[in-house]
């Protein structure tokens, strides 16, 4: 009894980052909850493969990024995707990207080849290690930095114009203008 | 005017800055989503299995 609960606890302490990170990897909201319902049931029906005192978050995310992975690939076979518009509009729901000051990145990281994206979100935002980070993604601890720094590169060109104009007072404006025109 | 090597200079503080600035959004962005807590969807769902774990004992 004492173990369930110690898990059921350390579970409920990962869906807030969980959903993060769920949240940076398909920029859907909705989509992103199912992902992490879908993950607390999997960690639960092979808990028993999960070693006690190891790292729990780090089990998880690794079952999220594998269940968002095989979804997609599943979902592109099912949808007729080639020009990656079944994507973009999973990703570009205006109402649900949340608040405007980050449309901007959420788009610049949207562009990005999914391995450089979990990776850059995983070390830059999760506060994961390089090491664990690749633990998660199944790879190498070099690849995951060279990963992170292309992402890094890529988020700079793409937002440069932005950022670098930005030091002044009509961000706000340009970047409700850049959503799409809701207002 | 502007030599080559200041503006290199230049063209390396901003990307710097970008940097520094797209690692501090990104958290920023990332913290935002984990500030909202647990979802009552996902408190429940784990209740809800914990009590399907407890009868599945009892009734083993």
């Amino acid at each position: 009894m004492g173990d369930v609960r110690t898990i059921r606890d350390e579970l409920l302490a990962a869906v807030p980052s969980l959903r993060a990170f769920a949240i940076s990897l398909c920029g859907h909201v909705d989509q992103a909850d199912d992902l992490v319902q879908e993950t607390l049931y999997r960690a639960l029906a092979h808990i028993d493969s999960f070693q006690p005192g190891t790292n729990m978050p780090a089990w998880l995310f690794t079952i999220l990024r594998n269940n968002f992975r095989s979804d997609y690939r599943k979902r592109r076979r099912e949808v007729e995707d080639s020009d990656g518009k079944y994507t973009e509009n999973l990703m570009t729901h205006p109402e649900q990207e949340g608040k405007v000051e980050f449309q901007e990145l959420r788009a610049a990281l949207k562009m990005l080849p999914a391995d450089q994206r979990e990776a850059l979100v995983l070390v830059g935002a999760s506060g994961f290690s390089y090491e664990e980070a690749a633990q998660i993604c199944d790879c190498a601890v070099g690849t995951i930095k060279s990963r992170v720094n292309r992402a890094r590169v890529r988020l700079a060109e793409l937002l440069s114009v932005e950022y670098a104009g930005q030091f002044g007072p009509d961000h706000k404006t340009r970047a409700v203008l850049s959503a799409g025109g809701r207002s | 005017m502007q030599t080559d090597a200041m503006t290199r200079k230049n063209s390396i503080r901003l990307g710097r800055d970008i940097q520094s600035k797209i690692g501090l959004q990104l958290r920023a962005m990332y913290d935002d989503v984990v500030k909202e807590g647990v979802p009552d969807r996902f408190s429940e769902l784990l209740s809800k299995l914990d009590e399907r774990q407890n009868k599945d004992k009892d009734a083993g």
